[in-house]
């Protein structure tokens, strides 16, 4: 039966075989329709990619300002925004998209909206930035407390101690952690097809629609999101051998941590 | 002995650089602790400690583990804040400032980045900056503190770095030295500093014994060179001995004994301190 829909002679073994050993019906598979739906999924990249690197950016940014609203002399000021942040983390992202697009224009004193391009960058990039504070923060504690001591001792001002000897030694660290928050993220986007954010899940759910074939464009959706999102790992855990051969302190540390 | 001051004339023939290292002790002291209290939650470690350090006066704090020696030092460098009582450096209080109405109130870390400008530490556990080469740890604080131009800053860190033997070791970082050259380039990033008084916490509490002769032997020629004043906290008895103009011995958080090296550590009657020393000279 599904040999009537075969037109590329190579892929035919693998119909056969799904057909005659398992339970799968590949009636409704066509790779007609899949050669067809392809080039209109893959349109989808370029908003899908887009997102996902704004979106990371804003985290990464935002990241370092829950860390220093919590940090304010006043204590209050601080337990205040922890709850935020946490009140932010422990809620779905979906129900923030929402929020974000169909809710804020109709509180009367914020009166803006945002295209679905936005909510889903702003809705997402907070969402994802209170992942990235804990981070962060990891990072920072585990520099030992004797590198603050000895800045104080050099009389290093409080900037200098920030930005010469703690965060150097507490970003490289993290960088896998942030690598694997980015792979993440990645996934989440589609969550924005939700308000119609025109990514690779959203063309292929029209494509579905307008074809009532959903087989073939989901498909490819998902092939889609594996070919970027496994070079990344790669190149991410790339990424951690180059930052531990440049830095041999770093080495060092994580050997001490785990003995 | 004829042999003790053969050696004698010829290290005075062969280094000028000797400093004639007599405490005047009429002078002003550079750092006064007047009633100095210092409670760690319910723990009362230090119950009043008066103590006047002079210009270039070398002194070594001995007594018990847990009898306060650290704390004593780390209130100076700003590690740990006093309980009650005053640190006077230079005429200017350290923990307090006045306000504008001559009330005096907690110090802030600007007043506290002014006074102790003065002072340098080498801690215990060295706390080098791993992610910096050893160049660089004596560098960049010179640069960034001290505003110093960088070649110069360079000149000079190279200069302090070959005083302690290191010269050679440059362009590598601190986890590929050994305990005694990790400690040699902490006090090389101390001493470019020029600080008037340098601290040393236990300094070779940390090492392998066979490592522990090299510092020593860097701390002899600071102490034998330097105009500088030192504090040292230390187990080494011989050694505060050999270099300390005054030894301290400190006990239920008091300076229990104060003196020359050899009133002290060898002719006190101070039966606690006798102990202490027996338990001590017995390990």
């Amino acid at each position: 039966m599904s040999k009537d829909f075969l037109t590329l002679g190579e892929v035919g073994w693998l119909e056969n075989f799904i057909n005659e050993y398992t339970p799968i019906d590949l009636t409704y598979w066509s790779n007609e329709t899949f050669m067809e739906a392809l080039p209109i999924v893959a349109q989808g990249i370029q908003i899908t990619l887009l997102l996902t690197v704004t979106t990371f950016a804003l985290s990464l940014v935002l990241g370092f300002f829950w860390l220093l609203l919590e940090s304010t002399p006043f204590r209050f000021v601080n337990l205040i925004f922890y709850w935020i942040r946490e009140f932010i983390r422990s809620t779905p992202p979906l129900i923030q998209i929402f929020f974000v697009y169909y809710g804020l224009p109709m509180l009367q004193f914020v009166d803006i909206s945002f295209t679905p391009f936005m909510a889903g960058l702003i809705a997402l990039g907070v969402h994802f930035s209170t992942y990235i504070a804990e981070v962060y923060r990891s990072g920072i504690e585990s520099v030992p407390k004797g590198q603050t001591e000895a800045s104080i001792a050099l009389n290093m001002t409080k900037f200098d101690k920030w930005t010469k000897i703690i965060l150097p030694q507490a970003i490289p660290p993290t960088i896998p952690m942030l690598g694997n928050y980015l792979i993440i993220l990645f996934k989440e986007v589609p969550l924005a097809a939700t308000i119609g954010v025109l990514g690779i899940l959203q063309l292929a759910r029209n494509f579905g629609s307008q074809n009532w074939s959903y087989l073939e464009p989901l498909t490819i959706a998902a092939l889609l999101f594996l070919v970027m999102s496994y070079p990344t790992a790669l190149l991410i855990r790339w990424l951690e051998d180059k930052i531990k051969r440049n830095n041999p302190s770093l080495k060092k540390a994580r050997e001490r941590v785990e003995v | 002995m004829a042999t003790r001051e053969e050696e004698m004339t010829t290290q005075d023939q062969t280094d000028e650089e000797v400093v004639e290292q007599e405490v005047d002790y009429n002078a002003n002291p550079i750092v006064s602790y007047k009633d100095v209290h210092k409670s760690f939650g319910d723990v009362h470690v230090l119950k009043g400690i008066n103590l006047d350090i002079y210009p270039s006066e070398k002194i070594a704090i001995i007594g018990p583990s847990g009898s306060g020696k650290t704390t004593i030092i780390r209130m100076l460098m700003t590690l740990e804040e006093p309980s009650e009582g005053d640190i006077i450096v230079d005429g200017e209080n350290l923990w307090k400032m006045e306000k504008g109405n001559g009330e005096m109130v907690r110090a802030s870390d600007k007043h506290l980045h002014g006074i102790r400008d003065d002072i340098g530490m080498v801690f215990q556990h060295f706390n080098l900056f791993p992610h910096k080469t050893i160049l660089n740890n004596c560098v960049m604080p010179l640069t960034s503190v001290r505003k110093m131009p960088k070649n110069e800053a360079i000149e000079l860190s190279k200069e302090m770095l070959s005083r302690v033997g290191l010269g050679d070791k440059l362009d590598m970082y601190p986890s590929s030295l050994s305990g005694g050259q990790k400690q040699r380039v902490a006090m090389a990033r101390a001493l470019v500093m020029k600080p008037k008084i340098m601290l040393f916490d236990e300094v070779t509490s940390a090492l392998d014994p066979e490592l522990v002769g090299e510092v020593l032997e860097v701390i002899r020629d600071l102490a034998r060179t330097e105009e500088m004043a030192m504090v040292m906290v230390t187990h080494e008895m011989d050694f505060a001995l050999e270099i300390a103009d005054r030894v301290l011995f400190l006990d239920g958080g008091k300076i229990a004994e104060s003196g020359s090296a050899s009133e002290v550590i060898e002719h006190s009657e101070n039966p606690r301190l006798q102990d202490f020393l027996k338990r001590f000279r017995a390990d």
